[in-house]
């Protein structure tokens, strides 16, 4: 494979939120929820981006406009290019007659929206800061939604809301995509019940195949090694929840 | 002894049954091949259990990758360079590949000498050597990196004098001249007792006369070489250079003959050992690097060939090559070619 972004035609763009918008483009070949792909802009910059739809031979990016990029990537309307590449990355290992539970923190749900179809069984907990910043609230119709400042939903975060379902009932595995610190407590929460649990972590992305060293979490490089990890491997991680990495390469407590 | 299979397991611990047995038999095989070749070497006084080396900037950012890279059988390791100040590169893309190589403009993105001062701590518990990569724009700069740096335990000093794509640092700036290798190496010199590696690049049409340079300032080794070019890959359907910096330098197979060649004439021309960089991936690319004349040999897309155990494989592959071929040390291969 060469590791060069090749054009692509947005077919149609979809507002999910004031802040959020999805875009289709058309994609074939093998795609395993949780993976990335890397989104270019001919001279503006590249970045990490996972499949929030998968439909036929179309794919979907939700994408929360938070910086430069993102914002200019809001102006891209059906018709217009963008580079890919990809699949890169380990997805989620879905294990699919097991009693689960997703849990999204902001825009986290994105990636784990393409699993739902294919679990059985399965729980959603989404949390989010307010209620416009819900994502799929139409999509999936049957979520357990909180937010921060309680206008919809519960008021507190998804861990607490994973807390008060667990009194009532069991789950085998949790799978989630958020806030780290939130991903961090809900490993704490897998171990004691002994939940199986797998989480992506967000780390800056350079080259996305696990050369440049930029993506590091404790030895383990999230482009490639990751960006999902399973908790037998974040429990050895002593960055995960803890420290990330910034764009120079420093260290830096998690924000 | 390179080899750590118990290592194959990294991931998740979940090395199968299968995999234990495949594990087991290539122990056994490289027991047996490790009684008859002796990969070990001593590079200006530092003690390698393999000639195999992490080459800058590829996986070096973090303590803990390079421990990783240890585990995976490398007998020393280089940082990614370092300047004085914290630096975010060039806008991705920054690495991208075509069918013979490599092409990189990541920049020199680093996290300055104070940061990576707390980085690279505790560099013993690694268990291989920890070289430092020292850049600057002045030449004063590199020897205050090397002061900055001066309470790690590194094993020897790496100045890349010829990065091809990052403004005010090596071939941007003409620090690979015969005089600025000079005063740059005679300054870091000054500032350190570690062994120093000065990093030529494979465009300079002035390569030897640059090492002798650096030789006659007391570098004790030259690493060559760094990336070529800079080349450029174009986007046609976007009808735009593809790497955020627009060119960036190329490595990985494409640049192995022009290494290859860079190392011969190095061979001639200086006495202080030379370490081979440049397209290997194999036992067989590095073999041949060192019957040019290199004492050990570096990797970097390498890893991307074949994956971070890339100097695990590449060590076993040659002591099958020397076993095969009746040699019981590589050190007889070096400069063969020369006669
Ligand atoms: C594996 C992975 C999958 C992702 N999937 C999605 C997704 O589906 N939808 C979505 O909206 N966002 C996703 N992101 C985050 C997205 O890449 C960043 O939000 C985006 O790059 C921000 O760019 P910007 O220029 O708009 O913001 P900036 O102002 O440049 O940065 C805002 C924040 O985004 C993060 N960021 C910036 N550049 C990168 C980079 N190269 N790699 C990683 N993080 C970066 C940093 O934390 C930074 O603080 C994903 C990140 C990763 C690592
Ligand atoms: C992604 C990437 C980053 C690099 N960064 C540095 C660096 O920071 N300092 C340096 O001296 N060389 C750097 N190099 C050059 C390598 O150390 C090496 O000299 C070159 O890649 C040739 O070897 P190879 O073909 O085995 O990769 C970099 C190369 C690559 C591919
Ligand atoms: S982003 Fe380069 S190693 Fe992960």
């Amino acid at each position: 494979m060469i590791e060069q972004p090749r054009m692509i035609n947005i077919c149609d763009v979809w507002e999910e939120t004031p802040d959020t918008k999805t875009f289709f483009f058309p994609f074939e070949g093998p795609f395993t929820p949780g993976q990335f792909f890397m989104i270019w802009i001919p001279l503006l910059d590249e970045k990490p981006f996972t499949i929030s739809y998968i439909q036929e031979e179309f794919l979907g990016i939700t994408v929360l406009k938070r910086g430069i990029f993102t914002q200019k990537f809001h102006e891209k309307k059906a018709g217009d290019s963008i580079g890919i590449r990809g699949p890169y990355g380990k997805g989620f290992e879905l294990q699919t007659d097991l009693r689960s539970c997703l849990i999204g923190g902001g825009i986290g749900m994105a990636s784990l929206a393409t699993i739902v179809d294919r679990l059985h069984n399965v729980t959603i907990i989404q949390g989010a800061k307010t209620s416009s910043e819900l994502l799929y609230r139409k999509r999936f119709q049957d979520m357990n939604l909180c937010t921060d400042d309680g206008t919809l939903g519960y008021t507190g975060t998804t861990v607490d809301v994973l807390n008060a379902l667990l009194e009532k009932q069991r789950f085998q595995k949790i799978y989630a995509c958020g806030p780290e610190r939130m991903m961090y407590k809900i490993s704490e929460i897998c171990k004691k019940h002994d939940i199986e649990y797998e989480a992506s972590l967000e780390r800056y992305i350079k080259c996305g195949f696990g050369v440049c060293g930029q993506c590091d979490c404790s030895g383990q490089r999230t482009c490639i090694d990751g960006p999902v990890f399973h908790q037998q491997e974040l429990i050895r991680m002593a960055d995960f929840g803890k420290i990330s990495i910034t764009k120079t390469g420093e260290r830096v407590i998690h924000p | 002894m390179f080899l750590h299979l118990q290592d194959e397991g990294y991931n998740g611990n979940k090395l199968s049954g299968r995999a234990r047995g495949k594990a087991a038999t290539l122990i056994y095989r490289f027991k047996s091949i490790m009684q008859k070749v002796d990969l070990s070497v001593t590079l200006c006084s530092i003690p390698l259990r393999n000639p195999t080396i992490l080459a800058s900037g590829i996986l070096g950012t973090t303590r803990a990758l390079l421990k990783r890279v240890a585990e995976n059988g490398a007998g020393a390791l280089t940082i990614k360079s370092i300047s004085t100040e914290p630096r975010e590169g060039h806008n991705n893309p920054t690495v991208i590949t075509f069918e013979a190589g490599m092409l990189n403009a990541v920049g020199y993105s680093n996290p300055g000498m104070h940061a990576a001062a707390r980085e690279f701590s505790d560099l013993q518990e690694i268990g291989v050597p920890v070289i430092a990569s020292v850049i600057g724009t002045e030449h004063e700069d590199f020897m205050r990196v090397v002061e900055g740096l001066s309470k790690i335990q590194f094993s020897a000093i790496e100045i890349p004098l010829s990065c091809p794509h990052t403004p005010g640092f090596g071939l941007l700036s003409g620090q690979g001249t015969p005089e600025s290798t000079f005063k740059i190496t005679s300054l870091v010199r000054k500032a350190t007792k570690l062994p120093i590696f000065v990093k030529l690049s494979p465009n300079s049409p002035e390569l030897c006369t640059a090492a002798k340079a650096a030789e006659d300032a007391g570098a004790d080794a030259i690493t060559a070489v760094n990336s070529m070019g800079p080349g450029m890959a174009i986007n046609i359907d976007a009808q735009r250079p593809v790497l955020g910096f627009k060119v960036g330098g190329v490595t990985g197979d494409a640049l192995r003959p022009i290494a290859v060649r860079c190392v011969y004439d190095l061979y001639k021309a200086v006495k202080i050992p030379i370490i081979g960089v440049g397209g290997i991936s194999t036992g067989r690319h590095a073999i041949e690097m060192m019957m040019a004349g290199a004492s050990v040999i570096g990797i970097g897309t390498g890893v991307y060939y074949r994956g971070i155990d890339v100097f695990r494989k590449v060590s076993e592959e040659m002591a099958l090559w020397l076993q095969k071929n009746g040699y019981n040390t590589f050190r007889d291969i070096i400069g063969v070619v020369h006669d």
